[in-house]
């Protein structure tokens, strides 16, 4: 174990009740930004239990966290049904598209399976964009209105923080379970998970809802957030954009897209008040992580704590022989 | 009286337009056409860095775009003569080589050996960089170059008009699938490139620099996508953005076509040319779902694409 369990928990308690906190300190555009960083920063964990512990190229997961906020955005702005409907909705309709397009992905591997979800998540984008009486095309829905009792940056604050815990806390429990550690020996070595009788397609399908439940999750906490809704969301450049926040957080830990969405977002606010290129640095940022820092800031932050360990191991060991 | 008669224009009018309906059908169908070529361009050099390197090239819609750029800037230089036009088209997929060469050279041979995730994240990294240059070189106002003299105005087959220009694309397109085809059939840089795409240490293993082989093969790709960008040029008005769209037609092509087959490539995009040339006729608004609905159906019968992968 890298920390015992007391220091794990105490950490823990120590953030969430720094963020319970966050709203008395901080100004609102801060508010709002750290609001924003939640809930991408939960689409970028679920993006990472299929990849980074799936093994799967989910190259289109945009299309969840879009299907999630437009569901939820359309039940809200064009129906009478009460709001916890759509709230409830989002997450839902996210699955069911991610159960379609996954039982068509799932029949191939690799770059298969990604240039196929991008071919039907696409399709997806093309409809959004154009259904100009249903979605709203190009332009999306604007002014959507959110249940009454999330009142004020403060309500959306503190509501968008209980789902994304929650929905952190749950995927924590999954990813620890049997169920789990079966996904990642599938990811890590599927011939011989198949050959000792594990059903791979299954649980890859699996992974593949869950994580596509929590985009939806995302979608309707922006939906929430933003009071609008618009095709970008599902497009597909989108998606490799919360592909390079699991990149850079560290695709293998469970924190790490949390903390690649807060650098990206907060790399994107700070760009934008001083140039207008903000995909160019995006661009360089990417590049810098592929060549010097590949297994993410949080994956090589754990590489040096162990290395440490190892060799104040060793240290020990041989002053002890010495001795 | 005045309602009543302009109903009976509109009457009149829907006449006419069903019997113009099949000459607009086939005018669309060659407009679809002339556009598949440059799609077919466009995503045989794709297909073809996929199937020796495994790597979807996502900045392969970027250069396409530098290479339309490129073309407008030439084309500027000489003033937009005739002279200029040839001279842009032969230049401008040069230039985009010499930008590849560089990116390949300077950059991504180091990664070869890495995560494939990797290689495919690091070609989204160079198109986020060229889009951005494309800003800041070219600006954001909208560009557009003239066909030369002898490739304007439009010549009348059975009943319609067509643009000489297009047949000029259309012509254009076969020659340069066949190019590719005798390319990697008959000569033996092309036997290479195949044979490396195939078992990469084997062709090291017997004295052939193949580090060389993938940088030629990356780059006559990114050559096909400049060319394809310079002869799109006077039919479109060029724009920040024409990256995004035509990268994932190709990428939709290369998946229906089969990853890395070159006549898959072709293949895929007349399917693609025309449904979407028949969303236009049957439903306006929705063209651009028509093909990706194509797509779909292809591929929920042959997953892996219509013709056998490269390997």
């Amino acid at each position: 174990m890298l920390f015992n369990t007391g220091m794990k928990f105490g950490s823990l308690a120590a953030i969430i009740a720094a963020m319970l906190l966050c709203p008395f300190i901080l100004p609102k555009f801060y508010l709002y930004v750290l609001t924003l960083v939640l809930l991408t920063g939960l689409l970028a964990t679920s993006l990472n239990m299929v990849i980074g512990y799936g093994g799967m190229y989910q190259f289109h997961h945009g299309v969840f966290y879009g299907v999630g906020a437009y569901t939820a955005a359309l039940i809200m702005a064009k129906t009478d049904l009460p709001s916890w409907i759509a709230i409830i909705a989002g997450p839902f309709a996210a699955a069911f598209t991610g159960v379609v397009i996954g039982l068509f992905c799932i029949r191939l591997t690799k770059l298969y399976f990604g240039m196929l979800q991008i071919s039907l998540g696409s399709l997806v984008w093309a409809i959004a964009f154009r259904w100009y009486g249903f979605t709203g095309g190009d332009d999306g829905l604007h002014g959507i209105p959110i249940p009454s009792f999330i009142d004020g940056p403060h309500g959306i604050y503190y509501f968008v923080l209980f789902a994304v815990m929650l929905s952190l806390f749950c995927m924590y429990f999954i990813l620890s379970s049997i169920y789990g550690t079966t996904l990642r020996a599938i990811r890590d070595n599927p011939d011989r998970c198949a050959s000792i009788g594990i059903n791979v397609k299954a649980h890859q399908l699996i992974a593949i809802i869950y994580a596509t439940f929590f985009a939806g999750v995302a979608g309707v906490l922006f939906v929430v957030l933003e009071q609008s809704v618009f095709p970008d969301l599902l497009f597909w450049v989108f998606s490799l954009e919360i592909f390079v926040m699991c990149l850079l957080g560290g695709w293998f830990t469970f924190a790490g897209p949390m903390i690649g969405a807060a650098m990206i977002i907060a790399l994107r606010t700070c760009a934008s008040i001083y140039t207008d290129y903000w995909t160019m640095i995006l661009g360089i940022v990417l590049i810098l992580i592929i060549f010097y820092l590949p297994e993410g800031l949080l994956g090589y932050a754990l590489k040096r704590i162990r290395e440490t360990r190892i060799s104040a191991d060793s240290n020990t060991e041989q002053a002890g022989v010495k001795g | 009286m005045n309602g009543n008669a302009a109903g009976c224009d509109e009457e009149d009018k829907t006449m006419e337009n069903a019997a113009l309906d099949l000459g607009t059908l086939g005018a669309n169908c060659f407009v679809g056409l002339s556009r598949t070529m440059i799609l077919f361009i466009v995503s045989s050099g794709l297909s073809f860095i996929l199937g020796v390197m495994r790597v979807p090239n996502i900045a392969h819609g970027s250069l396409y775009m530098i290479g339309a750029f490129a073309a407008y800037s030439i084309a500027e230089l000489f003033g937009g003569s005739t002279v200029g036009f040839w001279i842009a088209l032969a230049l401008s997929p040069v230039f985009v080589g010499v930008l590849s060469l560089i990116a390949e050279r300077v950059m991504f041979r180091r990664l070869y050996q890495r995560e494939h995730l990797e290689l495919i994240l690091f070609t989204f990294a160079l198109m986020l960089i060229f889009g951005d240059l494309v800003k800041l070189v070219w600006g954001t106002d909208y560009k557009s170059i003239l066909a030369p003299d002898m490739l304007r105005g439009s010549v009348i087959v059975f009943g319609s008009s067509f643009p000489v220009y297009n047949i000029f694309l259309i012509v254009v397109g076969p020659l340069v699938g066949v190019g590719l085809w005798l390319f990697t059939a008959t000569t033996k840089m092309g036997k290479i490139t195949r044979a490396a795409a195939v078992d990469r240490d084997m062709v090291d293993a017997i004295g052939i620099n193949v580090d060389w082989v993938f940088c030629g093969a990356f780059v006559i790709g990114c050559i096909l996508a400049g060319l394809g960008g310079a002869l799109v040029a006077p039919t479109v008005s060029i724009t920040l953005g024409m990256d995004h769209t035509i990268i994932m037609e190709a990428f939709l092509i290369v998946t229906i076509g089969g990853l890395g087959n070159i006549a898959g490539a072709f293949l895929g995009s007349l399917i693609f040319g025309f449904s979407q040339a028949f969303g236009v006729y049957l439903m306006p608004q929705f063209a651009i779902v028509f093909p990706y609905i194509a797509v779909v159906i292809i591929l929920l019968i042959k997953p892996k694409g219509l013709l056998k992968s490269a390997s």
